[in-house]
């Protein structure tokens, strides 16, 4: 039987494209910011604010948080119901694993929420 | 002399399962696993296996040799034995009937799914369905699997969502028929594949590659079914 939370889960062609896509935009934003952090080796409190401040760079972080959130959605979700299954660990597997996805879902919730607090100074 | 080490389980007799331990004598011979099995069989007639054809046709004898999925009738001794000792295991994943005998539903279930066989609505020629040279060697690699179940329960996915994954061997199955130009019910055929667990389960570990005893390559195939998926094409 399909879990609460399954119902949720997107197909398998969406869920691998969501994986590749994200993917991308992560090692785009890490290849950035590592460049950035190499070109200016005195890196100071104000330089590093202004480039955050500006608006593009928020919306690239922001879009970057979400794709991890995303990544680690479908990754975590993946692990959860190979592992954490009425097979290998009896009926408590089911409860386990919903009460673990709803605590997943949650604490990215909140560290979206929180990029936004911290770029937009909320 | 060969010390044999043999998983054995009576459920009506023994309460949990054991190895038991043979002395065998191979008199020089680099003999198929299958041949000492069947010897030993001489010596304890309660030992239990599925064994039918002898030569890798039947898929009957698929058991795990030394840690590795194979068949035991076309496994040599020289191929399997680490030192003098030789382990042999049922195909781990599934359920067990007894000794080397693994109850193969799930495995079977799975190989409905995909329907294996041919869809074709259209009325029949007066003869046979017709295929180019091209097209018939498009199902090369993939007609020949003998659903001896090495490489299904070798796969970590299968053994943990064996109800929901189809399993190497079925997805290898699933392709021949998609990729056979004969076939009509591509679309169909995609639309039940089309979940998170059917094929998006398999991550390409490639197992099944490593202990297929055909040489064939269900990995890639269930790569091709995936393709096919996300461009959402025939």
């Amino acid at each position: 039987m399909m879990s609460f939370f399954a119902r949720f889960a997107f197909t398998g062609p969406s869920n691998w494209k969501i994986q590749r896509i994200t993917s991308i935009l992560m090692a785009v934003y890490l290849f950035f910011i590592v460049g950035y952090l190499m070109t200016n080796p005195a890196l100071t409190y104000d330089q590093w604010s202004e480039l955050n401040s500006l608006l593009p760079m928020r919306v690239f972080t922001l879009l970057v948080v979400a794709a991890v959130a995303f990544h680690a959605w479908i990754g975590m979700r993946c692990v959860f119901t190979d592992y954490i299954t009425v097979r290998l660990i009896g009926p408590k597997a089911n409860g386990l694993r919903n009460t673990l996805q709803l605590g997943l879902a949650f604490m990215l919730l909140c560290y979206l929420l929180w990029t936004i607090k911290i770029l937009w100074g909320l | 002399m060969l010390n044999v080490s043999i998983y054995r389980y009576n459920p009506e007799v023994d309460a949990e399962p054991y190895m038991q331990d043979f002395e065998f004598d191979t008199q020089g011979k680099d003999l198929m696993v299958l041949d000492v099995l069947e010897k030993l069989k001489i010596q304890d007639p309660s030992l239990v296996f599925r064994r039918s054809c002898r030569e890798g046709v039947c898929g009957s004898d698929g058991v795990n040799i030394s840690g590795k999925n194979g068949l035991a009738c076309i496994t040599p001794l020289s191929e399997c034995v680490k030192g003098d000792k030789l382990v042999v295991r049922p195909l781990p994943g599934l359920p067990v009937i007894r000794d080397l005998v693994i109850d193969m539903s799930q495995f079977y279930a799975q190989y409905e799914k995909i329907q294996p066989y041919m869809i074709n609505n259209s009325p029949p020629p007066a003869i046979e369905r017709l295929q180019s040279p091209e097209e018939r060697k498009k199902l090369d690699g993939l007609y020949e699997c003998i659903l001896c179940a090495c490489c299904s329960t070798a796969c970590p996915s299968f053994w943990w969502n064996p109800e929901k994954f189809i399993g190497p061997s079925g997805l290898l199955q699933a392709y021949r028929f998609l990729a056979d130009s004969r076939d009509t019910a591509t679309e169909e055929r995609l639309a039940n594949l089309d979940d998170p667990f059917s094929v998006f389960r398999c991550h390409g570990i490639m197992n099944c590659v490593q202990v297929c005893p055909k040489g064939l390559n269900p990995t890639k195939a269930i790569g091709h079914i995936r393709n096919m998926l996300i461009r959402g094409t025939a």
